[in-house]
């Protein structure tokens, strides 16, 4: 049995934000409601700034589900944590319960309208008929119903951002860190796509630039 | 004798006033009260050009090998170097 999630290495992820693009585009999401961003830490500070691309982990415990008082969350048999739109109250409590901040609201009204809850659906769509408009309106694409996977993971161009079954993609990305390196060499260019066999450095100098000079400039 | 009985039984009559009843509310699991989905692999799989998994209706087992292979199309080092 597949237990979908996420995966995001922070090695890879470059801030492009093309997941975020990719999610508002295949599901049409709103104006003012993000079901996936990238955060950065360390912004501009050379060899310590890193990126991860964030939505909802579909936790196995969730704690949305846990503190939901219409109980409108239910999890797939892959794993896929859903929720019925018809049945939330848009109450918010998910918002304050989830660590990650997925559950989203709208935001659209002059006085802060709050509307139903929306969050990442791993491109499950929801309890609705398969590929149907209702559920397109609602939650969006089916894309698991469609044999594929959710379009941020699937549209990354570093491959940064991997989803699926947790096992599969933990293999992936141990091979992975098992191929590149670690400690001080962790960060770069070779580090993070380097050929197998290929010592892990940083970015090779272009020909025009030099390398730097000692002292002020 | 009996009014020591007496003394005694008003004692634990009075400290079990004292007591306290657990004030912490027992977790119960919610139970999903909305309507019920169905399942990915009870689809056909698209036509050819939309580029799709392929498994055979309702065969759960098909459809999850054919959504792993599109997982295993994320591993760079196998679909690239092997």
């Amino acid at each position: 049995m597949a237990r979908m999630k996420f995966l995001c290495d922070a090695e890879r992820c470059i801030e492009c934000n093309g997941c975020v693009t990719a999610c508002k585009n295949e599901n049409e999401v709103p104006w003012g409601v993000n079901r996936r961003r990238v955060v950065t830490i360390n912004d501009g500070v050379v060899g310590a700034e890193k990126s991860i691309s964030v939505a909802c982990m579909h936790c196995s415990d969730a704690p949305c589900m846990a503190v939901c008082p219409v109980d409108c969350f239910y999890r797939t048999d892959d794993g896929v944590v859903l929720h019925d739109k018809d049945l939330c109250i848009g109450c918010g409590y998910c918002f304050y319960a989830c660590p990650f901040g997925a559950p989203q609201f709208p935001q659209a009204g002059a006085f802060g309208l709050r509307g139903k809850m929306d969050k990442c659906t791993f491109c499950a769509g929801g309890p609705e008929a398969d590929r149907s408009e209702a559920e397109f309106k609602k939650y969006g694409r089916n894309r698991l119903s469609e044999g594929k996977l959710p379009a941020c993971a699937e549209m990354c161009s570093t491959k940064a951002l991997l989803g699926g079954d947790g096992d599969v993609i933990a293999d992936i990305y141990r091979e992975r860190v098992l191929r590149r390196g670690r400690g001080a060499d962790l960060w770069g260019w070779s580090a993070a796509y380097g050929l197998p066999g290929q010592k892990p450095g940083a970015q090779p100098l272009q020909p025009q630039q030099s390398a730097p000079t000692s002292g002020k400039s | 004798m009996k009014r020591l009985a007496l003394i005694i039984a008003v004692l634990a009559f009075g400290l079990a006033a004292c007591s306290e009843k657990s004030q912490v509310a027992e977790f119960k699991q919610g139970k999903y009260q909305g309507k019920p989905d169905s399942q990915s692999w009870a689809n056909d799989p698209l036509p050819d050009e939309f580029r799709g998994g392929k498994w055979n209706k309702g065969d759960r087992t098909s459809w999850e090998e054919s959504i792993k292979k599109r997982q295993l199309a994320q591993h760079e080092y196998r679909r690239i170097y092997q």
